[in-house]
């Protein structure tokens, strides 16, 4: 990156709050708030917890065909997703692995697509490039915040009340406070919860009425990777990228059976290959024993210490108590309770694969 | 006892050739919430910025550095327990280690209270 760190419409806000600013992606993003990475984490697993993800890119995807279009570029079904829900899929390349992870909503004159920050101008290229006859708007005029954890729907519908008849992955206009806004119950802690999309110009006032409620603290990236850690939610650029397939990553379920049987999508080669006959690797949960965090690139030894894979993810995860990591492994070593050695500072430390998510889903369905 | 500083955020509180070691309140809000501390067992000797053992907060792991060379005389086990303690009190109670310095002269190259403050200012 280069230059100074973009700033998203809630800067002074984070500031306000004594958030730690650092840069991500570039952008000034608060890592955290003086309650810290724990506190916050835990906030949204019992209350409410107010996250910025402005840095996201917002698109709107506008033209009669954008469903069949966009099903050019991703596994998953789109055409057939109805007005009002909202599906997760991937941007796959020829390789058959991932460009990037995406949310798409059908917003019933339009498709709206939320991409990661990091990959937001190379998702947009990709998608002018690739889908024809379709309008590509980036609504940089546009924050995001979510609302995540058991207390969300009090917090959010006392301010737009519309919200609490949403179900997971469903996606309305909606008044906050006044403000129009796209309210989409979905996330990335594990948690119930809201995305809100709103003016930039309105964010600060958004965001300070959903902080006024007594259940919802801010919180920092920081207990945004510890929550969808202990979820089992994959990070692009940490545990899917361009070295890695859906299949591998353990998406199959982001591929639907018409997109199965019909193919059409790039890669689909060797993802329906994977489909049929299983990967070489799957991403599995790691639990090690003790208290050392196994992170990154920690490498994964079987009962003898030969290598049979490595933690794309890990860290402490406050719910669980200890430490957690995702990694992927050889298939043979996927099954849950496999033990398995990490090698943490050239310690191999004792492990076991265990099935994801590492605390439950806790979704409105 | 006169208390020195690094620029790795450590104190070192001397009495004689001893010392005991520790990590600044400064660098124990920078780590933010701890959440593993691994130290060195008694008797193992360090050279001076040798690393000594680790702490690892939530986001990171960081290497402890030796800041003069000496021999472990005990371990704080309290810090490996509950590691909340090098949040809440670092510069006492949250204690790492207490040493035997090899050599008191090292000292020298380390600050005073009023150098460390200048240097997080």
């Amino acid at each position: 990156m280069t230059g100074q760190p973009k700033r998203t419409p809630l800067h002074d806000l984070h500031v306000e709050l004594g958030g730690k600013i650092v840069d991500f992606a570039g952008w000034a993003m608060p890592v955290q708030y003086p309650a810290g990475i724990i506190a916050e984490h835990n906030a949204c697993r019992t209350k409410a917890a107010l996250f910025d993800v402005s840095h996201m890119g917002q698109v709107e995807l506008h033209g009669e065909l954008a469903a069949a279009e966009l099903e050019r570029l991703v596994p998953s079904a789109m055409v057939g997703l109805a007005p009002g829900k909202a599906r997760y899929t991937m941007f796959t390349n020829q390789n058959g692995s991932i460009l990037d992870d995406l949310i798409v909503s059908n917003a019933g004159d339009h498709l709206f697509v939320v991409v990661n920050a990091a990959m937001r101008d190379q998702d947009i290229a990709h998608m002018r490039d690739n889908l024809a006859g379709i309008r590509v708007v980036e609504r940089s005029d546009l924050a995001l915040v979510a609302v995540q954890g058991p207390k969300a729907e009090a917090v959010v519908a006392s301010l737009a009340p519309a919200a609490a008849h949403l179900r997971f992955m469903e996606t309305a206009k909606a008044d906050l406070a006044g403000i129009p806004c796209r309210i989409s119950r979905l996330g990335y802690t594990g948690e119930d919860g809201y995305e809100i999309s709103m003016p930039a110009s309105e964010a600060e006032k958004v965001a300070r009425a959903l902080l006024a409620h007594e259940d919802c603290e801010p919180a920092g990236l920081g207990a945004r990777d510890s929550l969808r850690l202990e979820a089992g939610l994959c990070l692009y650029g940490n545990d899917i990228d361009t070295r890695t397939s859906p299949i591998e990553a353990q998406l199959n379920w982001a591929i639907q059976k018409r997109r199965r049987e019909e193919g059409g999508f790039p890669g689909e080669e060797r993802i329906l290959r994977e489909l049929a006959s299983g990967p070489a690797r799957k991403l599995v949960g790691l639990l090690p024993e003790g208290r050392a965090p196994a992170r990154q690139s920690t490498q994964i030894v079987d009962a003898v210490g030969a290598v049979i894979g490595e933690v794309t993810s890990g860290g402490f995860g406050p719910t669980v108590g200890g430490p957690v990591s995702l990694g992927y492994v050889l298939a043979s070593h996927a099954a849950p309770d496999t033990p398995v050695s990490l090698v943490i500072r050239g310690n191999p430390v004792p492990a076991r694969v265990v099935s994801l998510p590492f605390v439950p889903h806790n979704y409105k369905r | 006892m006169s208390t020195f500083y690094t620029d790795d955020h450590e104190w070192v509180r001397v009495t004689g050739d001893h010392a005991v070691v520790g990590i600044t309140r400064h660098a124990a809000d920078q780590l933010g919430d701890v959440v593993f501390v691994e130290l060195r067992a008694a008797g193992e000797r360090f050279a001076k910025s040798d690393e000594i053992g680790v702490i690892e907060s939530v986001k990171a792991a960081s290497p402890i550095y030796a800041p003069v060379a000496g021999e472990v005389i005990q371990t704080n086990q309290a810090v490996v327990d509950v590691t909340s303690i090098l949040n809440d009190d670092p510069e006492a109670t949250g204690w790492l280690y207490k040493i035997k310095l090899a050599d008191v002269a090292e000292l020298d190259g380390l600050m005073d209270a009023d150098a460390y403050a200048a240097l997080i200012a």
